[in-house]
């Protein structure tokens, strides 16, 4: 029996413990920006090997996260603004903007001060516009750049080209000796190992967790709340503070979905999202959703980091291999049509979805590309009814509250319609 | 008698319907949105019940729709107008199973079922080239009123070809080719043959199947009737009411739930509309 859940968004006690936890990590930030701390490492979210970062007890620091924060925090549009004025074009991804027009601004956040680069490691995985960002931000602080040149999934599945991994591990390799080089240590291999053995237990959680969401109800938004239970699987992947955070965030949502607690009062659809979140805008997208008892249960967005909920694990045993598996094999944006329209099948068909509602952004080619292809493939060829909108992830000016409505709404009505139809 | 009401509160002009049970129209208004949305809405209900002698009251359920629908406060309940104007199509032209709405800012395609429920559809996105806006700053440029240049644009001979889908760089575009001695009908015939090419596209993506309805301002137009016929290779159906079906389909939906019919479907449980639903309007002048 379904029970009313007082609150209409998800807040329980994992979301003040990633707060304490975040905001530890974003201590550490500031701390090596006032060069008190850790050597600062930038990578991208893409299927990265934090692991090896923490092995030598390095900081990662993610452009995208702190793009995305700014965005949270409604700070993102004068920093895209001083971008443009630079010369960055309106049609560049909006977190590049965001990205450099804080680097300009002192890389101060309401949220850290974020340290300049000790090295740049461009985890080259799927987009290709982090190639020339990076290219960017090495130009700018003059710091080291390290090209970690992933080749894309390039074939139909499930296994990419056995030399492609290898292509990948061998960088890994060089990569090691990039680090020692700059930590002035060997890599202690027992310590990659112990990371590796905490990577691969907080992954077994996080897929543990996403597939809580096969219940009726669903104990928690795989979309509005996943993407807010991503900071700690970047930032703290391989600690034993990221491990904990699972741990406890399982706990929770176990309890959830056995009390048959889910985030609405009642759950009226249930739907596959693809695309990013509009940041700027996340409590009213996620209104015009719960006005009609929409509940995500699976999210592509939310694997963009990695893939946990087909099998794939960190392995202490093979680092390196498994590491360049994940960056390779196991996160979304490196991954071909074909594979992505799979991923959401499954998700259709093993979740239990309703429907596919595709978020385009204008800003970000990687992800909108083809959307309109995806469209036609599922409500045409596998008769899942989809809606694609469109606005942007970071930047507040695309975003048309009354025509999202509009197109939300009708949809939804007709869904309802549906329903009354096969009653009768 | 029992009567439902439809008010579609478009960003340029607002359309009230009412139906008797028998699902007559009994009353049409239409006026000019402005600035002030929930006033429009008002008028506009309270000029269709008088032109029907009738009081507002004794309208039993109101739907209101199209952008403003949330400003229909005195409404029972907000639908879209995309499901409005398949039920509207589907009332005036039964075997209706695509809908073409061009309206003040929007293109639509809506792929229609045979009891007028939306099986599909796609809009217009942050750009208003397809739509009225387009002819109306056209229009503007060469001096004519909307009524006159759809007639106008049958007239051509050699129609031009626009090279910007943008509704207001095409200001530049005709002004150039009136420079350049081109006639007023070929420039028309151009305008008209752009935004049918870019509709038809549009449209496409749902499906296009006959019969075709247009709806919508823009369907009173001759000059795009006869400019969406020929690109699309069919026959579209219009009517005197045309820009009225997103009225009609709202007052088709009211009708049902007065009526207590459960097709339509029941009013959502996590809705917040913008003003409270009320049982009587505002006396007038109180604003």
């Amino acid at each position: 029996m379904a029970q009313v859940t007082p609150k209409s968004d998800y807040q329980g006690r994992i979301h003040n413990l990633q707060k304490d936890m975040i905001g530890r990590y974003y201590a550490r930030l500031t701390a090596a920006a006032e060069g008190k701390g850790d050597k600062a490492i930038y990578m991208l979210i893409s299927g990265n090997p934090v692991e090896l970062i923490a092995a030598f007890d390095m900081i990662p620091v993610y452009p995208e996260v702190n793009a995305l924060q700014l965005a949270v925090k409604k700070q993102s549009l004068p920093l895209i603004l001083a971008a443009e004025e630079m010369g960055y074009s309106t049609d560049n991804c909006a977190y590049v903007k965001a990205d450099v027009g804080m680097y300009f601004a002192g890389r101060k956040t309401p949220f850290a001060t974020i340290p300049e680069p000790d090295l740049i490691l461009c985890n080259y995985v799927g987009c290709n516009v982090y190639l020339q960002w990076f290219e960017h931000l090495a130009e700018y602080s003059k710091a080291p750049i390290y090209n970690l040149d992933v080749p894309f999934f390039r074939t139909p599945g499930p296994e990419p080209l056995e030399e492609d991994l290898s292509y990948v591990v061998k960088q890994l390799e060089e990569l090691i000796e990039v680090l020692e080089r700059l930590s002035g240590k060997s890599l202690d291999y027992k310590k990659l190992q112990r990371i590796m053995q905490l990577s691969g237990e907080t992954g077994e959680l996080w897929s543990d967790i996403k597939k809580l969401t096969r219940e009726r109800p669903a104990p928690f938004d795989a979309y509005f709340d996943s993407v807010m239970m991503m900071a700690p699987l970047y930032c703290l992947r391989g600690t034993e503070d990221g491990l904990r955070f699972f741990q406890e965030a399982y706990k929770e949502m176990k309890q959830r979905a056995d009390n048959h607690e889910g985030p609405l009062p009642q759950e009226k659809f249930r739907v596959v999202m693809e695309g990013p979140p509009p940041w700027p805008f996340l409590r009213q997208f996620r209104d015009m959703f719960s006005r009609w008892g929409a509940v995500a249960i699976a999210s592509t967005y939310s694997t963009v980091g990695g893939i946990w909920e087909f099998g794939f694990r960190h392995d202490p045993q093979h680092p390196l291999e498994s590491i360049a598996r994940h960056m390779l094999q196991w996160n979304v944006t490196n991954r071909n049509f074909i594979q992505r329209y799979k991923q959401i099948k499954d998700y259709v068909e093993d979740w239990g979805a309703d429907a596919l509602v595709i978020h385009s952004v204008k800003s970000c080619r990687l992800f909108s590309a083809g959307q309109g292809d995806m469209r036609d493939y599922f409500t045409k060829q596998l008769n899942v009814p989809t809606l694609l909108i469109e606005s942007d992830l970071e930047d507040p000016r695309y975003f048309s509250e009354a025509q999202l409505r509009n197109r939300v709404d009708a949809f939804f009505e007709s869904l309802e319609h549906q329903r009354t139809l096969v009653k009768k | 008698m029992i009567y439902g009401g439809g008010v579609d509160v478009g960003s340029t002009q607002t359309k009230a319907i009412i139906l008797s049970e028998d699902r007559k129209i009994v009353a049409r208004s239409l006026i000019n949105t402005g600035a002030n949305v929930s006033m429009a809405a008002e008028r506009s209900f309270r000029e269709a019940a008088a032109s029907a002698g009738i009081t507002p009251e004794s309208v039993a359920y109101v739907v209101g729709t199209g952008y403003g629908r949330y400003k229909v406060n005195f409404g029972n309940a907000q639908i879209t107008e995309i499901s409005c104007h398949a039920r509207g199509a589907n009332l005036l032209f039964p075997k209706t199973r695509t809908v073409i709405d061009m309206g003040g800012q929007d293109a639509k395609g809506i792929r229609v079922g045979e009891d007028g429920d939306v099986k599909d559809f796609v809009m217009n996105d942050k750009c208003a080239a397809g739509t009225g806006r387009f002819l109306s700053n056209a229009a503007e440029t060469v001096g004519l009123g909307l009524d006159q240049i759809g007639p106008i644009s049958l007239g051509a001979k050699k129609p031009v070809r626009l090279s910007t889908v943008c509704a207001v760089f095409v200001e530049s575009d005709i002004m150039s080719y009136l420079a350049e001695g081109k006639t007023v009908p070929d420039i028309l015939g151009g305008v008209h043959n752009a935004i049918a090419a870019r509709t038809v596209a549009l449209v496409r993506r749902v499906g296009i199947d006959p019969e075709i309805t247009f709806t919508g301002g823009v369907s009173l137009n001759i000059g795009m009737v006869k400019a969406l016929e020929q690109k699309l290779g069919l026959p579209v159906n219009v009517c005197a009411d045309s820009h009225y079906i997103g009225a009609i389909g709202a007052a088709i939906f009211a009708l049902e739930r007065a009526l207590g019919g459960a097709s339509a479907g029941s009013d959502k449980p996590n809705q917040v509309p913008a003003g409270a639903p009320k049982s009587s309007l505002p006396i007038i002048g109180a604003q």
